[in-house]
């Protein structure tokens, strides 16, 4: 019995926090632009497919990584700047159907480039599972928890305590108001973007030695990360986290204990409940607008 | 209504008169059958996209309730096609109603989100509940009959669609230029000075959103039918941003721009067909340079290049 | 009984008190003026009794039905109309849409009549059409009758609203700041306006800061500072009192 439920307590909070990454990534671009940008999914993707290639092409292990998260940032940023800039200021209907357009670019020439099959990577320190109380945990989910704390708490200082975290803060709360004080918001769009993605890839390298990798990956991780964005509140890096290890540990109990061929099913449920019951997720605030 | 609003229903009308005895082929007919389904689709969600300025974005999953009624009712249960027919239409509906409402006292893009999920949840329903659905392989459909007469052939479903795509353009014509439609319209342009004119806007919403959903309810069946044969890819995610693309290509808010949205998204994939990744490649691009080049679509677009307005 | 009568009305925006413990009443018939500096609360007050916010303590009665917190929607039923200092125009709409758009509520708004263009609602329309020509002719717009509203000025648009309005043939209308951004002679054009609609029989509350206009045009005013009430009374009352004079008008009056 408490095997079982830790198995799949390890399991959620692993998946989880891939999708707390994923919602970070979300949460950093709406901050910045109020853009929902649907390509973040295929950041993740990225990440784990770049990874591969780069590790197959004989690039050493760390190196490899390391440029399967620069890549996607990279990517993130030709993204803002190709995609977003042009059409700054539109109505959210052309912002979500460009941020669907650049995904599509992105899975569509990672299918012809590097193919439909799948992939995975070495796990970092092995694939011993090691054993708690009868249930077992992978040495990779140690690492996807870890590594995930370290980067929320990395962007937490960041946010907290750095001249540009809070620069880039003060543009999401009033962009104007940031310009008119000096800040360079188109720096503080790239950089969010550019973040976003590296946010998104690293999630991506990390889970792929557990759930592999393929070009098709990102729609669902992406949507779920979404879903975890919006289960938080949409805005809130805090919100964003928990929401990501929330969605995660419900997935996987309730394809444990409920129904296995629902599994994906139960993200979107909890956001249409959210959305009935908290719309403005678990840690948003209220908003008034002004005529 | 003025004659020129009318007139370019005429030249539709016209065009689809003429067309099957132009067509080489019956592979050709089958496109032009599914563009018009399409374009009837279209027209419906351009009501609440482009009109009403809200999004869905997982309307394939009204689809998926329309034809898998058609398939399933009269499959296990003996029902008459246009008996399942309506009863999809109606579940359609009510599913609408019932998401709409609380959604829209909200204040936002939350319909995108929660459409979103509602249509990814259909689409794994339709693939798990394989003993009423035939599961992710798919089920075949009944042949709908009226009255006696059969529909199965080809040159059948073309007048019928022809038809239904005539009625769909006159009536969204008719809708727009009335009270309710400038209501709707309104509603885009300023929420708060449709309110204070005494536009329930939340009524409103969801009335529009109903409509749509009822729309693409029919049209599934009708897809259905026409195909002979249903799977869950009709109510995926993908699905749903191809129309959305339709209409966002073809013009939002314009009843033509839905007619040559779809036409054209109708016809790429066949083009690209031997090209898959290019395929989605191609999608994404043409979505992109679209938004950035003419965010208004085609249609309205080239309208007011040539001075007209619609 | 007085047409609006407002009670103590107060809302606070956080720690925001934009509105405090303001008490009026306004006949019905008047043009009521609402003065005061910016910021304090004058459009907050007409988002109030418009319904776009809802009080936090307080009433408001119109004809003596309480309507605090009712929705914009709710009000319009109940003959009352309003425009904007900040424009909501649907730019997306031509000028007489615009206009054709405040009648909603006296037309047929069924959904399957309209898809069907029976032709009931083809006369109405055409009847409407006719009529909010003469509202455009009424307000000065006559030469923007076959425009596009993202076509017009900002002073045509100020009275395209005004039109609007007007359209809903209400009882009450709320104009917020209909001269704002206006140079002098469409100011004096606004001024002829408002004396015209006040004389159809209209009750006509205007938020204002051009005090010659709302001293020129106003049977009473209410003077709001920091969102309490600061004096009321008819213009000459109001110029004279003191405690005005020292928060907003200056020494010389």
């Amino acid at each position: 019995m408490l095997s079982q439920f830790l198995q799949f307590l390890f399991s959620g909070v692993t998946v989880g926090a891939t999708y707390a990454l994923a919602a970070l990534g979300f949460t950093l671009i709406y901050n910045a632009s109020n853009v929902i940008n649907f390509a973040q999914g295929e950041f993740i993707m990225l990440g784990g497919m770049l990874a591969v290639f780069f590790t197959q092409a004989g690039l050493p292990y760390p190196v490899a990584l390391i440029l399967a998260i620069l890549v996607p940032a990279i990517v993130g940023v030709l993204v803002e700047k190709l995609a977003i800039e042009p059409v700054k200021g539109a109505e959210t209907v052309t912002l979500i159907i460009i941020t669907i357009g650049a995904s599509l670019v992105i899975r569509g020439l990672v299918q012809v480039w590097l193919g439909k099959g799948a992939h995975s990577l070495p796990a970092f320190s092995g694939d011993t599972p090691i054993a708690i109380l009868g249930a077992t945990l992978l040495p990779q989910s140690l690492w996807v928890l870890g590594v995930t704390a370290l980067v929320v708490l990395a962007l937490w200082y960041f946010f907290a305590r750095t001249l540009q975290g809070k620069a880039m803060l003060a543009t999401s709360f009033n962009r104007l108001a940031a310009e008119l004080v000096g800040i360079n918001t188109n720096w503080v769009l790239f950089m969010s973007f550019a973040m976003s993605a590296a946010l998104g890839a690293l999630g991506g390298i990390l889970v792929t030695p557990i759930t592999l990798t393929s070009y098709d990956v990102g729609i669902m991780l992406g949507l779920k990360g979404f879903v975890a964005a919006v289960v938080g509140g949409l805005g809130s890096g805090l919100g964003a986290v928990l929401g990501g290890l929330l969605v995660g540990i419900l997935e996987v109990m309730g394809a444990g204990y409920v129904s296995s061929s629902y599994k994906d099913a139960i993200p979107f449920v909890l956001i249409l409940l959210i959305l009935f019951f908290k719309p403005r997720g678990l840690f948003g605030g209220k908003s008034t607008d002004r005529v | 209504m003025t004659k020129s609003a009318y007139f370019g229903l005429y030249i539709v009308m016209a065009i689809l008169l003429v067309l099957p005895f132009l067509v080489p082929n019956s592979f050709y007919l089958d496109l032009v059958i599914r563009m018009a389904i399409n374009a009837v689709i279209v027209l419906g969600l351009n009501l609440l996209i482009g009109f009403a300025g809200q999004i869905s974005l997982g309307h394939a999953g009204f689809l998926g309730i329309g034809a898998y009624a058609s398939a399933a009712l009269p499959t296990h249960f003996g029902w008459h096609p246009v008996l399942a027919l309506g009863a999809g239409a109606l579940a359609a509906g009510l599913l609408a109603a019932l998401v709409a409402r609380p959604i829209f006292k909200l204040k936002g893009h939350y319909l995108a989100m929660a459409t979103l999920g509602l249509g990814i949840i259909l689409n794994i329903a339709l693939r798990n509940e394989a003993a009423w659905t035939g599961g992710p392989d798919g089920m075949p459909v009944p042949a709908m009959g009226l009255f006696g007469f059969e529909l199965s052939n080809d040159k059948h479903w073309y007048w019928v669609v022809a038809l239904l795509l005539s009625v769909s353009v006159w009536a969204s014509l008719n809708l727009i230029d009335s009270p309710f439609g400038r209501a709707l319209r309104a509603l885009h342009g300023s929420e708060v000075a449709a309110q204070v004119v005494g536009v329930d806007v939340v009524r409103y919403k969801v009335a529009i959103f109903v409509l749509s959903a009822v729309f693409a309810s029919v049209m599934g069946s009708v897809t259905a039918h026409y195909v002979g044969f249903v799977t869950p890819n009709l109510a995926d995610f993908f699905h749903s941003i191809e129309l959305v693309t339709m209409v966002v290509i073809g013009g939002m808010a314009s009843v033509y721009g839905s007619l040559v949205g779809a036409v054209l998204l109708t016809a790429l994939p066949q083009a690209l067909a031997t090209f898959e990744g290019w395929e989605t490649v191609a999608f994404g691009s043409i979505l992109m340079a679209c938004m950035i080049f003419m965010p208004r679509g085609l249609v309205p677009t080239l309208a007011a290049k040539f001075g007209k307005s619609q | 009984m007085a047409l609006l009568d407002v009670q103590d009305l107060s809302i606070h925006f956080g720690g925001v008190k934009a509105v405090q413990n303001v008490s009026f009443s306004i006949e019905a018939g008047v043009v009521y003026g609402v003065i005061g500096p910016n910021g304090a609360g004058k459009t907050t007050l007409f988002n109030l009794i418009t319904g776009v916010y809802t009080p936090t303590s307080g009433s408001i009665k119109l004809d003596g039905e309480s309507i605090g917190g009712k929705s914009p929607n709710e009000l319009a039923t109940r003959g009352v109309a309003r425009t904007f200092q900040n424009l909501q125009i649907c730019m997306n709409m031509s000028a007489i849409e615009n206009v054709m758009v405040g009648a909603h509520l006296r037309l047929d708004r069924n959904l399957l009549k309209a898809a069907l263009r029976l032709p009931g609602i083809k006369r109405r329309d055409a009847e409407l059409r006719v009529e909010a020509a003469e509202l455009m002719r009424f307000v000065g717009l006559e030469k923007y009758i076959e425009s596009r509203a993202d076509s017009m000025p900002y002073g045509a648009l100020k009275r395209l609203e005004i039109a609007r309005a007007l359209a809903m043939k209400p009882r009450l209308i709320f104009l917020d700041e209909p001269a704002a951004g206006l140079n002098p002679r469409e100011t004096i054009e606004v001024d002829e306006l408002v004396r015209k609609m006040a004389d159809s029989g209209i009750t006509v509350v205007l938020v204002e800061h051009d005090m010659k206009l709302v001293m020129n045009l106003s049977d009473r005013i209410l003077v709001l500072d920091y969102g309490k009430k600061l004096a009321e009374g008819t213009g000459t009352e109001v110029r004279q009192n003191p405690d005005v004079i020292a928060a907003y008008l200056g020494t010389q009056a």
